[in-house]
């Protein structure tokens, strides 16, 4: 992410301080993670120490400190989606793209994490990319569903 | 001046508006122990060891009397059985974090604390928060901060900044009531700028 980019962001923020917890997550979102120059930047606009920065990045989960690829793929594992073969479903996503929940492949193409419940048990096992749910899958169309992504 | 009147241990007190109870303790020569609290920074109540009972129109409860404001007509007790026996736990809980510590070694034989109560989980650090505090606040530097959070917390330097300044600093190092941060310290430049060891200088640009 170029320099340009963040200052636009912090631009359109103002430049407040008060305002640091929106310009990370707009760069989250625009940039999927957060570079060490992005936030060494955000510091020296705002003039909030790197350290204050370095704390929220850590403290929240919506931020990454390392890069993320273009797909987010989720596998719900809590109680109902886990009794219905949710383990069977994160096989498949870790045999289809060679990566295990927290990583993200070489290509930046999918990051995996699974969470415990996404509300929606009765469409169970659960597979949601991007935002996009998948329900009722099976391992054949878990596999069928990663192929649509580029 | 000292417009709050109050009681500690049974001696009237008096504290300016704005105090904390431990402050007018302080002023008055009455004990209460510390880890995190450190007169030029503000209140911060991470150690929790300076619980004391207050009561208050007949109420009795616990707080941390390093941020809990002085009011009038409270009645504050330094030492009592319930007190004492919630130090004795806290103590406990930090020294599962930092066994070796003098100043917890110290307490733990004052109010009878066993060690070795909880599995340890040496940290060494018990997030007193005094190095990261007195950078931002005394030293105006920020080469230190807190990251991650819950039981993954621990202080970070960020290099840069510390290959610059804290050389010439060093200032939290007394501060530091376990000598994690000492450590922490030397990790970092041992990693991120070795060849300030080898001169005894700050590696500057």
């Amino acid at each position: 992410m170029d320099i340009e980019k963040v200052d636009q962001i912090i631009d359109k923020h103002n430049g407040e301080p008060s305002n640091l917890l929106q310009i990370m997550l707009d760069i989250q979102s625009e940039n999927n993670w957060l570079s060490k120059q992005a936030l060494a930047r955000v510091s020296e606009k705002l003039s909030v120490p790197l350290t204050r920065i370095q704390h929220i990045a850590t403290f929240y989960k919506a931020f990454s400190l390392v890069p993320k690829g273009r797909h987010k793929v989720h596998i719900c594992v809590g109680t109902a989606c886990h009794v219905r073969g949710a383990t069977r479903i994160l096989d498949t996503v870790e045999d289809a793209t060679g990566i295990k929940p927290g990583e993200t492949d070489l290509d930046l193409k999918f990051s995996l994490e699974t969470v415990n419940c996404l509300g929606c048990c009765a469409l169970g096992p659960v597979m949601e990319v991007d935002g996009k749910v998948h329900g009722k899958m099976s391992p054949v169309k878990t596999a069928q569903a990663l192929k649509t992504y580029e | 001046m000292g417009d709050i009147q109050f009681e500690i241990d049974g001696q009237t007190v008096t504290a300016d508006s704005g105090m904390t109870v431990l402050e007018a303790a302080q002023k008055e020569g009455i004990y209460i122990p510390t880890l995190c609290h450190h007169e030029k920074l503000e209140p911060f109540g991470g150690c929790r060891l300076c619980i004391v009972e207050v009561e208050d129109r007949g109420w009795t409860k616990y707080v941390v009397s390093c941020v809990f404001p002085a009011a009038k007509d409270i009645i504050v007790r330094t030492r009592s059985e319930k007190v004492d026996r919630l130090r004795k736990t806290i103590i406990e809980l930090l020294m599962a974090h930092a066994p070796d510590a003098p100043d917890l070694m110290k307490l733990a034989k004052e109010y009878n604390a066993d060690p070795n109560r909880y599995e340890r989980d040496a940290s060494f650090c018990i997030h007193c928060g005094l190095c990261v505090r007195y950078c931002a606040e005394v030293a105006g530097k920020n080469a230190l901060g807190f990251v991650d959070r819950g039981i993954n917390k621990e202080i970070s330097f960020v290099p840069e900044i510390a290959a610059q300044v804290c050389n010439d600093c060093k200032e939290c190092f007394p501060l530091c009531p376990t000598s994690y941060l000492q450590a922490a310290f030397v990790y970092t430049q041992a990693l991120s700028f070795p060849d300030a060891v080898k001169t005894g200088q700050s590696a500057g640009k």
